[in-house]
């Protein structure tokens, strides 16, 4: 089958990141290395949060807690001198699967406006509980000095490195995603999310594939966490700020719910219209100044004309297998 | 004689003061069309979602096969093998004609945390599938988003959907609602063509319909079974008469 362009840009887009770091160092611009590592970061996010969201019909609004969850759980176990990467990032993964697990139990009960309130109610509580814990420098946060060790294998204080790291975790977790929502977990999900009456009729009971779902969902944005923290090597409760679950919403509409690129071309998307408008010394100050509130324009823009975001634009495959 | 297909007995449902299913007893054996008619508002969708298990009963038992199911949920029933379609159709309206009924095919086949495999090119599935929108005659717009099907279409592809989870009692809601002379015709061949082999327990405000189809006939006003009868006994009840078919016959 001849791949659909939605899938081709998607290569291609995947092909221009590997060649960032080469790029950044012909033009001694370090500082484009770092924004397109956080933007694949973000991407990693933004993918976790569309598979429930763009393919489950569950409108968490509290996915930040799952980044809040990856970064404590590497920064608190680096703290007390943890450093060994795989078990910092196994903490993350499993730590965010089980609070995810918890949430999901009780959250994927209700449906609507209760799933949105009572998801941002849990996280709420966790970036309220980060604030307070003074020994992880509450509200300040604190540095983190030390990054995740894989030793022998690679070394994340060179940015080069931690970069392809990111890159290939980025394309693992794209694949995975494309082939969970493929498949007949996949297709009970989005069942669920389509007609689910009909879906009870004919024999499915969605609760326990959409709590699979979502426990899978806060691993993959954990993982994303931990890279989060050393990328900054500074941990906050930020992290799990509201409004940082308000942009990974707008990353997942923005890119294109429900399609495998989307989370990334949305995360690229938001995090460069982001630099552009408050970096860029040679706008008008009252751009420059105001850049949310042009951010926000184009955010409606989006949510009015292209109902599926920026991948919309493109072709997917037809059988509805999202490229 | 052998125990009913389904048993219904002294069944209750209210809202607030409104006693929408009010004490009915019902018994649809296996191998018939059973059809209940009523006015509007006798509770007739009402009586359909509790014995598929959408609606919560409040009083009375369901018996299904020998088994008591009044407790279990809608997706307990229909892996029972009990299908129902809706008077309003309930398709997936952005997946093929296909995925429709593979989905059906699925949710029968075992349980699905299978997370790799795409499940469309899983043959188990849509081979299966294939056959069944071929039966009803769906079979050249398989590939079709199901949106885009015509009314009656839909309507045929939700009867499918409920065919292809191979169930022992069909419950059809109002199954040639909204269509045209044409194609409500063809639904009531096709549903011939089930009879005898299907158990059909049927909703259906189209009289024609209703009298083409039905083994018997069970009459619904205001919560309650009136008569039931074969249709020719049904016709010349009195009681029937004045309640409902007065104005028709």
């Amino acid at each position: 089958m001849k791949p659909s362009p939605r899938t081709l840009v998607l290569f291609a887009v995947l092909a221009l990141l590997a060649a960032v770091p080469t790029l950044a160092a012909a033009f001694n611009q370090p500082f484009y290395l770092d924004l397109f590592r956080r933007i694949m970061i973000f991407a990693i996010a933004a993918a976790s949060l569309n598979l429930i969201l763009g393919y489950g019909g569950m409108v968490s609004f509290g996915h930040a807690a799952y980044l809040g969850i990856g970064a404590y759980a590497v920064g608190v176990l680096a703290h007390h001198g943890i450093h060994n990467g795989w078990l910092q990032w196994a903490v993350a993964i499993g730590g965010s699967a089980l609070v995810a697990l918890v949430i999901g139990a009780v959250s994927i009960r209700t449906s609507g406006i209760y799933f949105i309130m009572i998801t941002l109610a849990f996280t709420q509580m966790l970036y309220y509980m980060g604030i307070s814990i003074e020994e992880y420098g509450g509200d300040d946060g604190i540095r983190v000095a030390k990054l995740s060790q894989f030793e022998g294998l690679i070394d994340l204080a060179n940015p080069t490195a931690f970069y392809y790291v990111v890159l290939a975790l980025l394309a693992v977790v794209l694949l995975l995603v494309h082939r969970l929502v493929n498949s007949r977990f996949g297709m009970v999900i989005r069942a669920a999310k389509s007609n689910d009456a009909r879906t009870r009729a004919i024999g499915f009971s969605p609760y326990p594939y959409r709590l699979a779902a979502f426990v899978i969902a806060g691993a993959i944005c954990g993982l994303a966490g931990a890279l989060l923290v050393n990328q900054t090597a500074y941990l906050t409760p930020e992290f799990m700020n509201w409004t940082r679950s308000g942009e990974l919403m707008f990353m997942v509409i923005l890119g294109g719910i429900g399609t495998t690129a989307g989370p990334l071309f949305g995360a690229a998307a938001l995090l460069l219209l982001e630099d552009l408008l408050q970096g860029w010394s040679l706008l008008p100050k009252l751009v420059h100044n105001f850049w949310q509130f042009y951010l926000g324009i184009v955010l409606v823009l989006v949510v009015l004309f292209a109902k599926r975001g920026l991948a919309g634009l493109l072709r997917g495959s037809k059988d509805g297998a999202d490229g | 004689m052998a125990e009913p297909m389904l048993a219904v007995e002294n069944l209750r449902k209210s809202f607030g003061a409104l006693a929408a299913t009010d004490g009915v007893n019902l018994e649809v054996r296996e191998g018939e069309t059973h059809a209940i008619i009523g006015p509007n508002g006798a509770g007739k969708t009402t009586l359909i979602s509790q014995l598929s298990g959408t609606l919560r009963t409040d009083e009375g038992r369901i018996r299904f096969a020998g088994e008591d199911i009044t407790e279990l949920p809608a997706p307990e029933r229909s892996r029972k093998g009990l299908a129902r379609s809706f008077q309003i159709t309930s398709i997936y309206r952005e997946f093929t004609a296909l995925d429709n009924v593979a989905l059906a095919v699925q949710a029968h086949a075992g349980h699905s945390f299978r997370f790799w495999r795409p499940a469309r090119a899983d043959a188990a599935l849509r081979d299966p599938a294939r056959a069944v929108l071929e039966e009803v005659g769906l079979g050249a717009r398989a590939e079709l988003v199901a949106a885009n099907l015509a009314h009656g279409e839909q309507r045929q592809l939700e009867i499918a959907m409920a065919l292809a989870t191979r169930p022992r009692l069909l419950l059809l809601d109002e199954p040639v609602a909204g269509m045209g002379t044409d194609e409500s015709l063809r639904m009531v061949e096709f549903l011939a063509t089930l009879k005898g082999s299907k158990t059909m327990l049927l909703v259906e405000h189209d009289m024609d319909a209703v009298f083409t189809l039905a083994d018997r006939i069970s009459v619904l006003v205001y919560g309650r079974i009136i008569a039931t009868g074969r249709p020719e006994e049904i016709r010349a009840n009195p009681e029937v008469r004045a309640a409902y078919l007065g104005e028709e016959a």
